[in-house]
């Protein structure tokens, strides 16, 4: 649950980076799929990455997620370089990830899957029924209409599957929030709900970054956005500075545009 | 119910007992299998079929199958498979049978026989099942080799290691102490075992309404006291009967007058004791309730299963599955041990072709307990009634007087439509795609 206790938006400090991810690549058998590319993100602030596919913006949040190591660069959280070599890490630094393929165990009820890894114990054995109580309370706020608790999550629809990703990452007072296209599986109210989720999340001083196919999303949803061509970083923009067309020409063309080149 | 004047009669009334009592529909199946398997050969041996005796040999038969099932289940929900079961049976029922008989005794200087020499035996079979069963894991787990490999591999390698244990000879058992684990030498009587089953029924009620507590201090919906009185009454009732049951087989006298004069006494006439609870039955109902606790509520169980829907997902989640898969693995290699004592004590030796072909009956019962070989799903009563049902078939044909390959040939064709089975009624329910 989102701690209510934690300062006021205005005592988060908005001027430091909370994650600077400096000079990062990887490469897969000798493509490199990140190179040398650099990215910051602020408290309060949703940074979009957008690219082709194999544009290389997944590999590179991943390496931030745990779920790749980076070969090169360094990470830093609040200004203290980390090391971040797997999942569990990426958790300790308060790195929250939803992805693309939502990473549920199909399994699973909606409680286990959101306290998966962090099982809440009593006397040693998982309280089934607290997590469930808890479940329900953040199901509650994120998608009140939410009601099958003791199913599987795959006799869910995507957006509830979704929206237990996001239970996921937001029960846990994430700091930093990684959302990879987190609408692409849903319908335009339950898009709707996610946005509004976000504008939240960030109102609470949390980063998030989004990675994001539909410029729409981007503009609405963005403060600045970083633009990734095979691999390489063309350019990060403040969203206010640019147009719709700026971007797309940044992705296709992986060019900034003239205006803000000089 | 409160909702009984809105419910359709027939059908949907019938459903909504099954829906309100939460029965498992998929355990339904099986217990009606296993009765019908039971049904018919009763009529067919004239009764003889559940008989205290028979029910009693069928028990007994079935736990080194059942066992190593338990393990078997976590082993396949995990996505992996273990061919190598029956292998490491015989590896563990080697090393224990030379270091009871010949390797203690060397080094201590004792007679064979000595409680302490089984005792450090059994440690040592134990410590070995779960050594092997880890090396598998870690070649899984670590070295990325699939399992189905490693444990093929395995197969071969236990098998014949075995053979050079014991030099490829047979290992004559005596000792009484080790025969306790293998059934007819080691019984609880009538008395021990109904107070036992007086206090197992008293458990599953207290679990049942403790669970129903946590529950409502939550302030979920939980079933109707009916119904949970019902499935008390059902568990109790299962209890108390299998143990009465085997407390009306009675020890045949000639043993009797032997186990008195072994103590040095003349037995009084006309003196008679049950057998009541074997000890290995007691050994796979403790083995059966540990593994449904970790199964269910432990982070272990929990993140088997997990790894089981989705490998990536788990491993996302921050679960360790390499060193998961080296547990799962070594668990399974402890009970392959478990197994081997009391298979040898059950059969009074160790010989070469203990356990073969027993992986094959493990990974049925496994199966036809409802356990998916694409992992994710399975459940250790499951497992044991898979392997009870397996038993029940190949002893009642026995008995019946059908010939060893036409048993084989059922099983097989039990274990095809078992699956077959499950496969239409998921397909019914829409569960699977």
């Amino acid at each position: 649950m989102i701690d209510r206790s934690k300062p006021p938006v205005d005592a988060v400090d908005r001027t430091k980076p909370l994650v600077e991810m400096r000079d990062i690549s990887i490469s897969f058998g000798g493509i490199k799929a990140v190179d040398h590319v650099s990215i910051d993100l602020y408290p309060g602030e949703v940074v979009g990455l957008l690219g082709h596919n194999g544009a290389g913006k997944s590999t590179l949040i991943k390496c931030l997620s745990g779920a790749y190591r980076k070969d090169a660069g360094q990470i830093l959280i609040n200004g203290q370089e980390v090391e971040i070599n797997n999942p569990r890490d990426a958790r300790d630094q308060n790195i929250e990830t939803i992805y693309q393929t939502l990473a549920l165990a199909d399994n699973l009820d909606a409680a286990s899957n959101l306290f998966l890894g962090r099982e809440i114990k009593k006397r040693g054995i998982v309280d089934d029924a607290k997590m469930e109580a808890e479940a329900r309370k953040i199901m509650g706020r994120l998608n009140p209409n939410f009601r099958k608790f003791s199913v599987p999550v795959s006799a869910l629809s995507g957006g509830q599957r979704q929206s237990v990703a996001i239970a996921r990452a937001v029960y846990f007072n994430a700091k930093i929030l990684i959302m990879d296209e987190p609408t692409a599986a849903l319908g335009p109210h339950e898009t709707q709900m996610v946005a509004e989720l976000i504008q939240e999340l960030k109102a609470q001083g949390l980063g998030i970054f989004l990675i994001e196919h539909d410029i729409h999303n981007v503009m609405k949803l963005c403060d600045r956005a970083s633009v990734m061509k095979n691999g390489q970083l063309v350019g990060t923009v403040n969203v206010k500075d640019v147009t719709d067309d700026d971007i797309l020409g940044m992705i296709i063309l992986g060019k900034k545009p003239a205006h803000l080149a000089a | 119910m409160s909702d009984q004047g809105l419910s359709a009669p027939g059908t949907a009334q019938r459903r909504s007992v099954i829906d309100t009592l939460e029965i498992d529909v998929r355990l339904l199946g099986m217990l009606m299998a296993f009765a019908a398997v039971a049904v018919v050969f009763t009529i067919w041996t004239g009764g003889t079929f559940v008989g205290p005796r028979n029910v009693f040999n069928i028990a007994v038969q079935t736990v080194p199958v059942a066992i190593m099932a338990c393990g078997m289940v976590f082993v396949i929900v995990a996505r992996h498979i273990d061919l190598s079961v029956g292998s490491m049976l015989a590896m563990c029922s080697a090393i224990m049978a030379m270091s009871q008989t010949t390797w203690l005794p060397s080094v201590f200087g004792t007679e064979y026989g000595n409680p302490a020499v089984l005792g450090v035996t059994v440690v040592i079979g134990l410590a070995f099942g779960t050594l092997m069963g880890a090396v598998t894991g870690w070649l899984v787990g670590y070295q990325r080799i699939p399992s189905f490999i490693v444990t093929l591999g395995g197969l071969f390698v236990w098998r014949n290691v075995n053979w050079f244990t014991t030099n490829g000879q047979s290992v004559s058992l005596t000792d009484p102490n080790l025969l306790m684990f293998g059934g007819t030498e080691g019984v609880l009587g009538a008395t021990a075992s109904w107070v036992l089953g007086l206090i197992a029924a008293a458990i599953a009620v207290w679990a049942i309404f403790a669970s129903r507590r946590n529950k409502q201090s939550h302030g979920f919906i939980v079933k109707p006291v009916w119904a949970e009185a019902v499935m008390a009454g059902l568990i109790v009732g299962a209890i108390l009967f299998f143990v009465g049951w085997l407390s009306r087989y009675p020890i045949p006298e000639a043993k009797l007058k032997r186990l008195f004069e072994a103590k040095g006494v003349v037995m009084p006439e006309g003196y008679t004791a049950m057998h009541g609870l074997p000890i290995s039955v007691l050994i796979l109902i403790a083995v059966g309730v540990v593994m449904t606790v970790v199964a269910r509520k432990t982070t272990f169980g929990r993140y088997i299963f997990a790894m089981g829907g989705n490998p990536d997902a788990a491993e996302l989640s921050g679960i360790n599955t390499r060193a998961l898969t080296v547990k799962i693995f070594a668990l399974m290699g402890f009970l392959c041990a478990l197994a081997a004592l009391v298979a040898q004590a059950r059969l009074q030796s160790h010989g070469n072709d203990i356990g073969m072909l027993e992986e094959l009956r493990v990974i049925a019962a496994a199966v036809i307990g409802g356990t998916a070989l694409a992992g994710g799903v399975g459940t250790i009563y499951g497992a044991i009634l898979g392997a009870l049902i397996m038993q029940s078939l190949q002893s009642g044909m026995a008995m019946v007087g059908v010939d060893t390959p036409f048993q084989n040939i059922v099983v097989g064709l039990v274990l095809i439509i078992a699956v077959w089975v499950d496969i239409i009624y998921r397909k019914r329910l829409g569960l699977s795609k």
